[in-house]
Parts: structure tokens; sequence; C-alpha cells
């Protein structure tokens, strides 16, 4: 873990030092005296050597201390502080959804498999995957914000709660539906892998409910995969979905590091690669941990 | 003697025309083969200049309806202005520019103005500064196609060189390869991009880019080899010991000649099936990056420009763009994953 967080940090280092553009120059713009420029230099450190810019940055990352953005001059953890709650706003609920809605439908279509039904809806999967998901947020903003005018259009407001129930529903409801076509697919597989097991046999034999083979026997082996799918899409959760979040006006994250993308503020990038790539790591070591109790078979090494 | 008893025995056929025998009887991949050879004609058509080369030209009014919904009049499109009523009063002695009429109108006559005609509708509409939507689409399936084959074809290139390294010589080289590939890895996807588009877009290598589709080529090049890597090189971790790459080394074969001329065309299948795969990705994530303002440049049409501007038009009721967008990229991303897996089939019966 530790080489693989140096290595991030290396490579964000350097992409940014050898491949991106000079600091100053975005910074002040073309034309610049060019004592503003020196001070500008000493200011950002850029007159040190790379070493010891390399260990500036380092110590930045250790303390969480990134000084301040560049074109707004708001300090970089503010900015986090201010978007994040914006953003599990949204990402919370569609997560939640998400999975609680895969695992019924995986299980229904699994259950039937081989059928009709199953069929009709692998194709059906297969056709509403090959649409851009542009596509069905653009449709379904215009269809129940401006047409149905069941939701406001886009929105967003200072109290969580009229949040949640007045702005979020129609993100989070487009979100969800867009993803139960490819999640469905996942969890099938997933659940097939374990209903043609022996033990599911021996259950039916011994005139287990159904429904208790499904949620209890089956769903319980199948929770490793389960638990892995969840776990490379909690990071997500933290940046948001930034397509989301454009399309609904929400103040969050995922919108401030485009924006910050669009007018070249490196450090608002550097800062949330660097600890996004961290979280990953940590929520994979929890996973692996929760494999022990999903699955006393597992050891850890 | 012994050339009669090879003769005798009926030739194998070989891996490649087997995989096509398999391919050709299943009915699916063949139509999804099909359609998608039909497209990659289009796209050769749209690149050579024969088809859609006028997509920049105004041939219609203003949001001209297709020929099938007919002329909407929604009183948006009146081009009479209202007639002033009185009498016309000669105001030449009081106007000051009065003098310098007829000289400006002798200068006039220098220039011609060709007023262009502008049909009322088109085969499938204009966009909002009346372009043709169908020559745009035509266009924009060039550029999303060629730019998710090319970024496809680098990611698989980059994938397949550093996992046959990773793989094949193992040690020191396959534990530096595997740190940077967990390096990659530990970075979302998409902020990998954001990085990398960021630095291209204020860089040293900007002015050498521009802002074209290279710069899209590039970001998911880069971004996308993880994957490829991974499964090549445990491919070749499975072969390096196999009986025909010791017998090839016996022989004195080298391990450059070993890696790509024996034990590459093995493995060709898996490369070939993660390519494709990587094309549809390519082409969804190019048609985000285009929408997002970081992808294919402003004079460019892609399908994703062509949806972030259908966006505002869908509100003001102008449909046509969008469903000639989404119409073209579902049909050619269907039939290329149908295709690809039917690929996938033909190519590696064991899976079935």
């Amino acid at each position: 873990m530790i080489p693989t967080m140096l290595g991030v940090i290396l490579l964000v280092f350097f992409l940014f030092k050898f491949f991106g553009g000079d600091p100053v120059e975005i910074m002040a713009g073309m034309k610049s005296s060019p004592e503003r420029i020196a001070s500008l230099r000493a200011q950002l450190g850029l007159d040190k050597p790379v070493l010891e810019q390399l260990w500036i940055f380092i110590q930045q990352i250790g303390t969480f201390n990134w000084g301040k953005s560049w074109t707004t001059n708001e300090a970089i953890s503010e900015i986090f502080a201010k978007r994040l709650p914006a953003t599990l706003t949204i990402m919370l609920p569609i997560l939640l959804l998400e999975v609680a809605l895969a695992i019924v439908a995986g299980l229904a279509v699994a259950y039937v498999r081989g059928s009709l039904t199953d069929r009709m809806i692998m194709v059906i999967t297969t056709v509403a995957l090959s649409i851009s998901f542009l596509v069905y947020v653009i449709v379904g903003q215009y269809l129940f914000g401006f047409v149905l005018g069941w939701f406001p259009v886009q929105g967003w407001s200072q109290s969580t709660w009229t949040n949640l129930t007045t702005y979020a529903p129609l993100p989070v409801f487009l979100a969800v539906l867009v993803s139960l076509s490819p999640q469905t697919r996942l969890y099938r597989s997933f659940f097939l892998d374990e209903i043609g097991q022996d033990y599911v046999r021996t259950a039916r034999a011994k005139g287990v409910a159904e429904n208790t083979i499904l949620f209890k026997h089956v769903l319980r082996n199948a929770m490793i995969p389960i638990l892995t799918n969840v776990g490379t899409g909690l990071p997500g959760v933290f940046i948001g979905s930034f397509l989301i979040e454009n399309f609904f006006s929400i103040p969050g994250l995922g919108r401030e590091i485009l924006v910050a993308v669009n007018r070249s503020d490196y450090p608002v990038i550097q800062a949330a690669t660097v600890y996004l790539a961290a979280l990953t790591m940590v929520i994979n070591l929890i996973t692996d941990v929760l494999y022990k109790f999903v699955d006393p078979r597992v050891t850890l090494k | 003697m012994s050339t009669d008893i090879l003769q005798a025995i009926p030739k194998s056929p070989g891996v490649w025309a087997q995989a096509w025998t398999r391919l050709r009887s299943n009915t699916v991949g063949m139509v999804s083969l099909y359609i998608t050879a039909a497209f990659l004609v289009l796209v050769g058509l749209a690149l050579t200049g024969t088809v859609a080369k006028g997509w920049k030209k105004e041939v219609g009014a203003s949001f001209a309806p297709p020929h099938f919904v007919g002329k909407i009049d929604d009183g948006m499109q009146s081009s009479a202005i209202d007639t002033i009523d009185g009498a016309v009063v000669d105001m030449s002695d009081v106007d000051p520019l009065a003098p310098r009429y007829a000289e400006w109108k002798e200068r006039a006559a220098k220039f011609k103005t060709s007023a262009s005609v502008k049909s009322e509708t088109l085969t499938f509409g204009a966009d909002q500064l009346g372009r043709d939507v169908l020559s745009k689409v035509i266009k924009g399936a060039q550029v999303s196609i060629t730019v998710g084959l090319v970024a496809a074809l680098v990611a698989t290139l980059i994938g397949t060189v550093l996992g046959a390294l990773a793989g094949y010589l193992g040690g020191p080289i396959d534990d530096t390869l595997e740190w940077l590939y967990n390096v990659f890895t530990a970075i979302p996807y998409i902020l990998l991009i954001f990085c990398l588009a960021a630095v291209l877009k204020s860089g040293p290598f900007a002015a050498a880019l521009g802002h074209g589709v290279w710069t899209v080529v590039i970001i998911l090049g880069l971004v996308g080899w993880t994957g490829i890597y991974r499964l090549v090189r445990a491919e070749y971790i499975k072969h390096r010991t196999r009986e025909y790459v010791r017998a090839a080394e016996a022989i004195g074969a080298s391990h450059a000649s070993r890696m790509f001329t024996h034990i590459l065309p093995n493995i060709s299948h898996v490369v070939l099936v993660q390519l494709s795969l990587h094309v549809v990705g390519f082409i969804k994530a190019e048609v985000i990056l285009s929408f997002l303002g970081l992808g294919v440049p402003i004079d460019m049409v892609s399908w994703g420009t062509m949806l972030s501007e259908a966006q505002t038009e869908l509100v003001q009721g102008k449909w046509w763009q969008l469903v000639a967008a989404t119409t073209m990229m579902a049909a050619f991303v269907t039939a290329f994953a149908l295709l690809t897996d039917a690929l996938r089939d033909a190519l590696d019966p064991k899976l079935r």
C-alpha cells in the first residue's frame, strides 16, 4: 500500500511538473511584469530545486494544507469541506438504491434463467446499455422536469432536508434507472454462479421455502462479489457523478473538479486525485477485512 | 513415401479458419458483422470526403424540420417584417450622409453577394445554424468511431507490450510493472482522465497537439491499458513454460522472437476480444468527454458534441438532432458489442 501511495504521489507530482503548463503563466497571464513573475515564483516555491518541491508536496499531503486555489483564492481544504455534503446527499441514496434494487432484480432474473423473460431482459439490457448515459439524463430531465413538471429541473438550496426531498429525487431516480440495467446483468451473473450449486439442490430437496433459499442461502454465498462491487463503487461516491452534478447544477465535488480542469487550477485537481487514491486504497483494505466477516472460509494473509 | 502419407492425412484447418467457420454459423454475429462493416465503409467514405463533406454549410433554415415532419409554423420563423404605414419622407436635406450614398452604391456594386437558397425542410432536419443533421451525424460517426478505434489500438498496444514484458520476463521488470499497474488503478479512472486533460490543455504539449482529437486519443489510450495489461500478463505467464516455447528456445530463438512471434499469435484472440471491448467503451467515453468540453474541439463534430447541443434544443422542441445522434450511436454500439460477443465465442470455444 505504501509503495503504491508513493507511486501515486510521484505520478501526480511529475505529471503536472513536467507535462503541465507553467503555473506562473497560468496565474499571472501572458502579460505580467518581471517583478510580479519573480514574486509569484518565490511564493509558489518554484525557484527551489525539484526534489525540495517534491518534499513540500509530500508535506502538504500529510498536513492537509494545500494552500489556496489558484483561481478563486479559496483555501482548498475549505473547497472540499463545502462541496462534499452536496455530493454525498446525491450519491449515497444512489448507491443504496442501486445495490438494493440490483440485488432484487438480479435474484429475480437469475431465478428464471433461460426462460423467455430472462432472455428478453438480457436483450433489453444490451440495447439499453448501448444508448449513452447522456441521452437518458437529457431526456429524463426534459420529460420529468420540464414537460411533466414533477420535479424542479435543477437547483440546490442551503438546507439538507429540502435538497433531499426537492432537488435530489430526480437526479437520484435517473442515475438509478440508468445503472439498473448493467447492475442487474452483473448481479445476475453473481447469483447464477451460486444458484446451480449443490447446496441449493439439497436445500430444495429438504423442502426449504424458495424465498429462504434465495435470500438466505444464495444471497449470503454471493456476498463476496457483491461486496467487491460495492467496494469499487464507493470511491465514486466521494467524487460524485460529475455528469449528474453538471446537469442538475449541484454544487458538489465532481463539478468543482471539472471547473478546476477547465481553469487549469492544478492544486485542486492534485489534491482530489491524491486523496481519492488514498481513499480507494483504504476502502479496498476494509473490503478485504469484511470478506472475513461474510465468509469465514476466507483467511487473511 | 513419406510425402504420400502426409498427403493422405487431411489438412486440419487453422485456428482462424475454425473461428471463421464458427462465426459464420452464428446468425447474430454475422448480422452485427455486416452492420459494423457498413459503418466502417461509411467512416471511410466520410474520411475521404465522398459523403458529408459539406457538413459545415448552412443548407437549411435554422432548425429546419425533417421532410417527414414538414414545415412547422410556430410563429418563430417568420421572415417578413411589418411594413410601416405612411408616406416616405425625403430626408436628404437633413441627412449628413446623403451626398455619399451614390459613391457607396458604386463601391458596393463591385462586390457580388449570392443569396443561397435555404430549404425549409431537410432529410433529417437542421441544427440551430441550419447545418444538415444527416451530414453532421455521418461526420460525427467518422470522428467518434475513429477516436474509439485509434484509442483502443493505443491502449491495446501499451497493454500488450507491457503485459508481454512483465509476464514473459518476470523478476524485477514484472515487479516494477505491477507497481505501475497498482498506481494507475489506485487513482479513480475519471480523475486520471481529468488530470491528463488538465495537463494536456495547458502544458507544453498543448501547442503541439492543438485542441484536436489527438488529445482525446492519448488520454483514453494512457488511461485504458491496465485491464489489457493484466490479461496479457497472465497469458504470458501461462505460456512461457509451454513446450513449444522451450522448443523455440532450443533452436535459438531470441527473447523478442519468442515473445512476439511465438507466443503472441497464440494469445492474439485474447487481445482481439479486449480490443473490441475497448472500442465500445472508448466511444462512450469520447461522447461523455466531448459533452463536458474536454473532448473533440469546437470546429469538429462528434456524437458527443451533437448530444450537448441537443440538450438545449430539446427544450425548444427540436428533437431531431438528439434522435439522429442517439440512433446512430445505439446502432453501432449494439452491433459492435454483439460482434465482440460472437468473436469471443468463435475464438475461444472453451469459454462456453
